[in-house]
């Protein structure tokens, strides 16, 4: 039945293959990474249908709108050109893209046929902030430290990996033409 | 209400908003050009009608009738992307901010704003978030190396200030308890000791000072407006900028600025709360009387600051964002959870 | 209504996209974004199946991986720019020798 929860969830869906396949084909990073932003902004409206708000909101704000600026920010600072086809990547080609299509189509035939057709209604589950936070600071505290301390670790390893080598040696050393 | 009476009012109030938002953007840009004259012991704009009120719809014309050049060398999708994605995503914030109390009209109510949604404040911070690709886009797809200095600095300068502005708004959200602005503005009527507003502008002055300076920031202002800086980087990002996609950009600036001061007259203004007498129309319409008053203030402070603040250079103004404003937002987040808890 | 399965079908779709890409691009930065991209589609099988079992913890959960998806990028960017200085390169197919 046509309903419009089907016709969101089909268009969210279609823009996110759409700009997932974008990636794949653009041979630019800059335009395979603007499709990766298509795809997360589709799926914060795919998370919206079921209800999971805080979810969608962190989506939009924590990978659109801070990691995949760095990403840009990367590719515009490498000033990263158009790649070229090399023999590994024909190869790969060749064999992964009917390969992976196989397997998808086999994952998703089977899918489809043996899982219930239990729908799963719009907004299932309202996940409100309040009850999301309570979550996050009662059963899941210890979880939610140790991320805190991944990204300490993360900021310190990123700072130290990106800086510059320093004038007596430093970590790095320029290839010799 | 039935569905097509709601779709049609939202219809209607999109419209309505929009065209005055685009009108408050024009005026603005009178209001600061008027401001800084004076502060600068001259006149502003004075020619083009009384008190010079026709010189938006003078420079409206003329970006209209400009030369719109593309350069040959720039990468022509962003390019033309990027003032769009700005302007877009600086407009957009506008849907989530209510302005007044419900309106009754032929037996329904009608809530002025154009949707109320129970995470409105984080989507603000989501819209303003994406906004930053406008910049970083038109910066890089300039193809020249003053834009892309420009973009990238404006871009990081943003991204760095995003995260102040949202611990400044967090001691906010503590004392009221939901992310939807219209519960917001609710907590913060009625009166301490029956004179003082329960405005949160007394309760968070730590936050309500964070929130300005990321505010400055976040919009490229005075005194953070180093990406535009003339002097250094002749225009910065939109250097390859010309006539519709230039007016754009200077749009999408404004808009911002508009927004900041909505989200701050919500927050810690108290929104639309002011005396309030007379007859039941007056009664009706004098909550968005109020807000646009504050609004008007809060931008007036902007145009006051601009008139009269240097600007920072870069180093001073990342070591800002990173070492002294980051920590103040974050000390009082801590008291305030400190202070709700006892 | 839409049924669960539509969902995982729709995150299979995308993870399979990721790991394409990941096998096709020679661009390391490419390669990374098919790393995210398969990331997402867990991320909404996570969520479809919270709102399937009314358990909020697969919404937590996705809190969870977008957390380490931003550490990650983090140290995999500095990474990538620290290949490039040296390298002069983002060719994966280039960077085949532990020493220059």
């Amino acid at each position: 039945m046509l309903s419009v929860h089907l016709i969101l969830f089909l268009v969210f869906g279609a823009v996110a293959v759409a700009g997932a396949v974008n990636l794949l084909v653009q041979t630019h990073p800059i335009n395979s990474a603007l499709s990766l932003i298509a795809v997360m902004a589709a799926l914060a409206g795919e998370y919206l249908l079921l209800g999971a708000e805080f979810v969608a909101a962190v989506q939009v704000i924590v990978y659109a709108g801070a990691i995949m600026v760095l990403f840009v920010f990367v590719i515009m600072l490498l000033n990263a050109g158009v790649e070229e086809h090399t023999k590994g990547s024909r190869v790969a080609i060749l064999l992964g893209v009917p390969g992976m299509l196989a397997g998808t189509l086999l994952v998703a035939w089977v899918d489809l046929k043996y899982s219930g057709t239990q729908p799963v209604p719009v907004g299932a589950l309202p996940g409100a902030p309040r009850t999301i936070g309570l979550l996050l600071f009662h059963e899941f505290l210890l979880p939610f430290e140790i991320t805190s301390i991944l990204i300490l670790i993360a900021i310190m390893g990123a700072v130290v990996l990106a800086s510059k080598p320093t004038a007596a040696g430093g970590p790095a050393k320029k290839v010799h033409d | 209400m039935p569905i097509w009476v709601y779709i049609v009012a939202s219809i209607i109030k999109s419209a309505l908003v929009l065209f005055v938002l685009l009108t408050a953007v024009a005026y603005t840009v009178w209001l600061e050009r008027k401001v800084v004259g004076h502060m600068q012991n001259r006149w502003g704009p004075t020619r083009v009608g009384p008190f010079g009120l026709l010189q938006p719809a003078a420079d409206g014309i003329k970006f209209l009738f400009k030369e719109d050049l593309t350069p040959p060398h720039v990468y022509k999708p962003l390019y033309i992307a990027a003032p769009l994605i700005a302007v877009v995503f600086a407009l957009t914030s506008i849907a989530v901010i209510p302005f007044g109390n419900s309106i009754t009209l032929f037996g329904y109510a009608f809530p002025l704003q154009i949707t109320d949604v129970n995470i409105g404040l984080l989507i603000i911070l989501g819209v303003t978030s994406v906004g930053v690709y406008g910049v970083a886009l038109a910066g890089w797809s300039s193809n020249n190396k003053y834009s892309l200095l420009g973009g990238l600095r404006a871009s990081a300068q943003m991204v760095s200030y995003e995260i102040a502005l949202g611990l400044s708004l967090v001691g906010v959200l503590i004392l009221s308890g939901s992310f939807s602005l219209r519960e917001i503005v609710n907590a913060q009527a009625g009166h301490f000791w029956g004179f003082i507003p329960r405005w949160n502008i007394f309760v968070q002055p730590v936050a309500f000072f964070c929130y300005l300076m990321a505010a400055y920031a976040e919009t490229n202002r005075i005194p953070f407006d180093l990406p535009e800086a003339e002097t250094e980087l002749v225009a910065g990002y939109h250097t390859e900028y010309s006539a519709m996609k230039f007016a754009m950009f200077f749009m999408a600036e404004y808009a911002n600025m508009i927004t900041v001061a909505c989200l701050a007259t919500l927050i810690f203004l108290g929104g639309w709360h002011g005396p309030i007498f007379g007859p039941p129309i007056l009664q009706a319409l004098l909550p968005v009387f109020w807000f646009c008053v504050k609004i008007f203030a809060f931008l007036f402070l902007y145009i006051w600051v601009r008139g009269t603040l240097p600007r920072f250079r870069y180093d001073q103004l990342m070591a800002f964002g990173w070492k002294f404003l980051l920590p103040l937002a974050i000390a009082n987040l801590i008291a305030t959870a400190i202070a709700v808890v006892w | 209504m839409v049924p669960l399965s539509y969902y995982l079908v729709l995150s299979g779709i995308l993870f399979a996209c990721g790991v394409l890409g990941f096998l096709i691009k020679r661009n390391i930065i490419t390669i990374f974004m098919s790393i995210e991209l398969m990331l997402n589609g867990v991320n909404l099988s996570f969520v479809a199946f919270a709102a399937h079992w009314h358990a909020l913890a697969g919404q937590v959960f996705v809190f969870f991986v977008m957390v380490v998806a931003a550490a990650e990028a983090a140290v995999g960017l500095a990474i990538i720019i620290s290949v490039y200085r040296t390298r002069e390169t983002l060719n994966i197919d280039q960077v085949n020798l532990l020493k220059l």
